[in-house]
């Protein structure tokens, strides 16, 4: 009797703990990065074919995806349109949720089949290293040092640095109008180092979260948030009466698929996989549903084969 | 650990802001601190109201929640400093620390309080002595001596808790990491370590000032 009341007290602890977790920062109240249109109506999901015939040889995770039947894919948890965990349900949803899907597919496995696992910029590298993930999608730009020690398929998606203003702000209209603003972006990321560097005159705060960068700029503490423009879409998306994204990129930021470093069979194949799906439409698709009307439409990207 | 060598003065700055951070938190939290104790002790029943109810509120709650409370919530009010940017977050960091800490540092020197013997404080009232002058000349003099050893525990936690104002725009260790971390995708494991490494030699550094302290207050003690 005893043994069934502590473990139905376990139950419930872990039961608030799991729907305090739920309310992190970040999540906004309604769920946006998903069927998030510019009418407002929600769009079905675009679904992908499952391809049936996958062969794809001397590719060491391959081979542990199809032994294990499920796919792990590290995916960012908080940032609206890209990869963003929703608070209620629990389901991910956004711009790099798609491709996930879509690599799946590519793949032979059903959305079913994916694991997603929550990564931070900070445990990328070592989530591949150590096999913790069979790929990362989580708005993880392509560099040279990076390619040291993990391959990229991609880029699938060409974001470019960009600001994110209140809806009626006139004064700002590109990174050369900040000087004397207050311009928020998150510490340690490429943007922020990019203002520091190149544009001295910005005020720049920065914080841990884009989330607490827009809390910033829709409560006048902070004047602009600059980031990748696909994450700008997302929050624009969220509040677009009181947000709008300037649209004028100053920088290039391919978005890749993260491998585990070497192998080469995995990477054509996702290669092959992006640029069927540009070709194909899924691409346009899983583009409108999660960051469409958030302003002018993108080019799809040039895979680039290094 | 070419990685850490190349971005010395990341590891510099950052090294100096969680330094400044924990400076001035420590400062304002042992007198803040020491006024919360004085406060529990008082013979006034509302001081002592007053104590308990600030202790208990801030001790449990938690110090990422009070930074943004402050980082968000203080200039929606309207309370600012009149300060560039970079002050006006280092001086919220150093506010929400100081009200979190000094928590810690009014329950420690409560606690030295209650090493002091009764006789201590009746004999200094006998001569004469008020309410102030007994804890200035006979009581906390005693109590801080008892009070070193936990009060360098409450500060090492201090330390640490520097890391938390990375949050709110503040450049310190922390702050080094996420930057070297997403600049250095190839070394992110020798980042963590030389972090790492830099805390505990700043940690080091205070357990060495608190033993001193200790050597110090034990021969006073024994003198006295």
């Amino acid at each position: 009797m005893k043994n069934v009341r502590t473990v139905v007290l376990a139950g419930a602890a872990t039961a608030v703990l799991a729907l305090s977790a739920c309310g992190q920062e970040g999540s906004p109240e309604t769920a946006g990065g998903g069927g998030a249109t510019s009418g407002g109506t929600p769009a079905a999901a675009p679904t992908y074919a499952v391809a049936t015939d996958v062969a794809i040889t001397g590719s060491p995770t391959y081979d542990k995806i199809k032994a294990a039947g499920t796919v792990k894919i590290g995916v960012k948890a908080d940032q609206p349109g890209i990869g963003q965990k929703d608070a209620g349900s629990g389901q991910y949803a956004g711009f790099d949720i798609e491709m996930a899907k879509l690599m799946a597919a590519k793949l032979g496995l059903a959305p079913d089949k994916i694991e997603y696992v929550e990564t931070v910029s900070a445990n990328r590298e070592p989530f591949l290293q150590q096999g913790t993930v069979d790929m990362v999608i989580a708005s993880y730009t392509i560099n040279d040092k990076r390619k040291q020690v993990v391959d990229f398929a991609g880029p699938y998606y060409v974001a470019g640095q960009d600001l994110l203003v209140r809806a009626d702000e006139e004064e700002i209209t590109g990174p050369d109008s900040l000087a004397g603003k207050k311009v928020c972006s998150v510490e340690g990321s490429t943007p922020a180092t990019r203002i520091r560097d190149n544009y001295k005159d910005a005020d720049l705060v920065t914080f841990d979260a884009y989330s607490k960068c827009v809390e910033q700029l829709t409560s006048n503490a902070v004047d602009a948030v600059t980031t990748d423009d696909a994450i700008l879409r997302g929050y624009a998306a969220q509040q677009p009466d009181a947000l709008k994204v300037v649209g004028k990129p100053f920088s290039e930021e391919p978005y890749g698929v993260g491998l585990p470093k070497g192998d080469t069979a995995l990477r054509n194949a996702l290669n092959d996989a992006i640029e069927g799906a540009v070709t194909d439409g899924d691409w346009k698709k899983a583009y409108d549903f999660t960051l469409g009307g958030s302003g002018t439409d993108p080019e799809p990207p040039t895979v680039d084969r290094y | 650990m070419q990685v850490v060598v190349d971005n010395l003065d990341v590891f510099g700055r950052g090294i100096w802001g969680t330094v400044t951070l924990f400076f001035w938190a420590t400062l304002g939290s042992l007198v803040l601190g020491t006024v919360l104790a004085v406060f529990r002790i008082a013979p006034s029943a509302a001081l002592r109201a007053f104590g308990t109810t600030y202790v208990n509120v801030f001790r449990n709650t938690p110090l990422t929640l009070i930074i943004v409370f402050c980082v968000l919530c203080l200039p929606t009010l309207g309370i600012t400093f009149g300060v560039g940017t970079a002050t006006q977050y280092r001086l919220y960091a150093v506010l929400a620390l100081v009200a979190y800490t000094s928590t810690f540092v009014c329950e420690a020197v409560r606690s030295g309080i209650n090493t002091v013997p009764v006789g201590q404080a009746e004999a200094a009232r006998a001569i004469g002595l008020p309410f102030t002058g007994v804890l200035r000349l006979v009581v906390l003099p005693q109590a801080f001596r008892a009070v070193v050893p936990p009060l360098g525990s409450v500060l090492n936690a201090l330390l640490k808790n520097t890391s938390v104002a990375s949050a709110a725009s503040n450049f310190e260790l922390i702050s080094g990491l996420r930057n070297l971390v997403e600049q250095n995708g190839n070394a992110v494991i020798s980042v963590l370590i030389g972090i790492t490494v830099a805390y505990a030699l700043l940690a080091g550094v205070l357990f060495a000032g608190v033993g001193l302290l200790e050597r110090a207050s034990a021969r006073n003690g024994a003198r006295a």
